[in-house]
């Protein structure tokens, strides 16, 4: 576990203990340092103050050369235990008395140093001037101590530092044990509520403060912010259950327009089967009209010829000319009858929408109208390449009408002149068929496309007035848009969208 | 029958008159059998139940109008084609409509041709006349054998 890892509490305890255990260690190496040198100085004090009183007994031998009491002298020093060696120098700087008896020649400097105490070789020596006050100098005392004296105190100074230093240690320690609480107890209160918080989600739970210090202030903050969170939370709470009350309210929304739609959708399937039903009732009307109706005409048609062939002897003129005129009347009908099932026809079909050459389709209709009538002469001017997209049995249906009715008006006409083409209008291409035949006035324009509506009189032109109600019935199965200009005598154009 | 018949199917007794008389009118002396329906008209080409089919030959080619009481005009087309004898006689649909689902369904059931009757009695008389002449004189119809 590395120092980052440890609990707040032995970190706390290890720090106390490692401030307060290196003070100590500092204090008392201090300590130990001067004691050791104060020390020193006052055994080198000692020696030289014994020195001095050695060398002033020894004057009185040396300069008698009496070396039995110089020897007895320095026996004295038998006293002091630390006092390795001691040796007195004559005048010559000779050997003239040693102490202990029995010292090694070697052991003692052959010849006196120069004078003073100092520390050498783990010794304190010393050579002290052996003078009579006033007078010339007789000699030269060595002394040499060892440091016994100095270590044993401070030997003893060190087991005394060590075992305060112990004792530091363990009251820091029991003293840091109880004194970190102040400080890791608040900590972990805040560790506990804040896990507290999270495993519970519960954000109504406070930190208890234990003081006013800076651990207070966290745990104030803490708190704070818990708060703030318990409002923060409390108001997504109920802004999503705001927004469950809109996704249900979107819910029924859907489900009502959902509903309404189905209804909707329902009312359409009945109108398409209506629709489809009558349309049916249509299909089966116009195939009655196209069997049932013309039959009749028929008969009429035939007994009034057969009368004129098989009776003509026996009516006079006024009474062929009536039969005539039924003949007449009942053929008009079939017209009639014929166009009308075309018109229903164009109702009904299906659309099937292919890309239609319009050019070609009015060039074989041209063409047609020329084979059937050949005696007129009628100039067509068909631009080439005009294409739509559309139904091509429809619009040749159209195509045809619009052609043929060009073709029928232009025929008191000296110089008849009949155009397809197309034209810019409304932003988009119209095709436009034009002559220069009898026209009309604009005046009845909103009448061409009625069914049954007419703008002449059999008489001048036939016709059924259905043909033009074909054509925009076609136009407008195709979402397209038919219209018309004209003055009377002055040609017609008729323009169409697809 | 003799061989060289037309075989009338037509309800309408007006249309009868004037499809003999059309037909008289160019010479066209061939007999003409009218069936006055659809049932008639098969009862003649394939015999009533219980009974066998007439002793003669087929007719040369039938003209049969569509919308006919009891059994309509197209059911007699698919009876005759269905028959193995009459599956190839000439069959010419001649009503009063040109209505195209009718031309289609025509067709489909082996019709040989489909003409419509015209208003015009002066037009109707050359319709009957062409087709008169085509078909007797003209078309070289199917061999044809009865069974025993």
């Amino acid at each position: 576990m590395s120092l980052r890892d440890w609990p707040i509490k032995q970190k706390l305890t290890a720090m106390l203990v490692v401030i307060s255990g290196l003070v100590l260690l500092l204090t008392s190496a201090g300590f130990a340092g001067y004691q050791y040198w104060s020390l020193r100085q006052a055994t080198r004090d000692a020696l030289s103050v014994r020195g001095r009183i050695i060398a002033a007994n020894s004057t009185a031998s040396l300069a008698f050369s009496n070396d039995a009491d110089a020897r007895e002298l320095l026996s004295a020093l038998r006293a002091d235990q630390h006092i390795v060696a001691a040796v007195l120098y004559d005048k010559d700087g000779h050997v003239f008395a040693a102490y202990p008896g029995d010292v090694a020649g070697h052991a003692v400097p052959a010849a006196p140093g120069p004078d003073g105490y100092r520390f050498e070789g783990g010794l304190l020596i010393g050579f002290q001037p052996v003078q009579e006050a006033g007078s010339q100098r007789l000699g030269t005392l060595y002394l040499a101590s060892d440091l016994e004296a100095v270590y044993d105190t401070f030997r003893l100074s060190g087991v005394i530092g060590l075992a305060v230093l112990a004792v530091a240690l363990l009251a820091a320690y029991l003293l840091s044990r109880v004194l970190q609480g102040t400080i890791s107890q608040p900590i972990l209160a805040l560790a506990e509520t804040a896990k507290a918080v999270s495993t519970r989600q519960d954000y109504s739970v406070r930190a208890s403060k234990l003081g006013e210090d800076e651990l207070g202030a966290l745990t104030d903050a803490f708190n704070q912010m818990l708060g703030r969170i318990e409002d923060q939370n409390r108001a997504l709470r109920e802004s999503q259950e705001e927004l469950k009350r809109y996704a249900t309210d979107l819910e029924r929304r859907v489900e009502e327009r959902t509903h309404e739609l189905q209804e909707r959708n329902e009312s359409l399937r009945r109108n398409a089967a209506e629709l489809l039903a009558a349309n049916t009732e249509l299909d089966a009307f116009a195939y009655s009209v196209s069997h049932d109706l013309r039959a009749p005409l028929r008969s009429i048609d035939g007994f009034s010829q057969i009368l004129l062939e098989d009776y003509a002897a026996r009516l006079d003129e006024a009474g062929r000319e009536s039969l005539h005129r039924v003949r007449a009347a009942s053929q008009r009908m079939g017209t009639l009858i014929d166009d009308l099932l075309k018109l229903a026809r164009v109702t009904r079909a299906e659309i099937r929408t292919e890309v239609v050459d319009l050019s070609g389709m009015a060039r074989d209709i041209a063409a047609e109208l020329r084979r059937a009538t050949p005696e007129r002469q009628v100039e067509f001017a068909i631009a080439p390449g005009l294409k739509a997209r559309g139904d091509a049995r429809l619009l040749r249906v159209a195509l045809d009408n619009l052609l043929r009715n060009s073709w029928k008006y232009t025929a008191k006409q000296p110089g008849p002149r009949v155009e397809f083409g197309s034209v810019e209008a409304n932003g988009g291409q119209a095709f436009m068929v034009r002559d220069n035949g009898a026209g009309f006035d604009m005046k009845y324009a909103d009448k061409l496309f009625g069914v049954f509506q007419r703008l002449h009189s059999a008489a001048e032109f036939e016709g059924t007035g259905v043909g033009l109600a074909t054509v925009r019935r076609i136009i407008n199965r195709h979402g397209g848009r038919i219209w018309a200009e004209g003055a009377v005598d002055q040609g017609a154009t008729f323009y169409f969208t697809l | 029958m003799n061989p060289g018949k037309i075989l009338l199917v037509e309800d309408n007794p007006d249309d009868v008159a004037l499809t003999l008389r059309a037909l008289k009118s160019h010479n066209i002396t061939n007999d003409v059998v009218v069936a006055q329906d659809g049932a008639q008209a098969l009862e003649i080409l394939f015999g009533s139940e219980g009974k066998s089919p007439a002793q003669h030959e087929l007719p040369a080619v039938v003209l049969l109008d569509l919308k006919l009481p009891k059994v309509n005009g197209m059911e007699v087309l698919q009876r005759i084609r269905a028959d193995e004898d009459t599956r190839l006689l000439p069959v010419v649909i001649l009503t009063s409509s040109d209505e195209e689902r009718d031309v289609i369904e025509g067709y489909s059931l082996g019709a040989n041709s489909y003409v419509r009757k015209p208003v015009d009695f002066v037009e109707f008389t050359q319709a009957a006349k062409q087709l008169g002449l085509y078909w007797l004189l003209m078309n070289r119809a199917p061999p044809v054998s009865r069974r025993p």
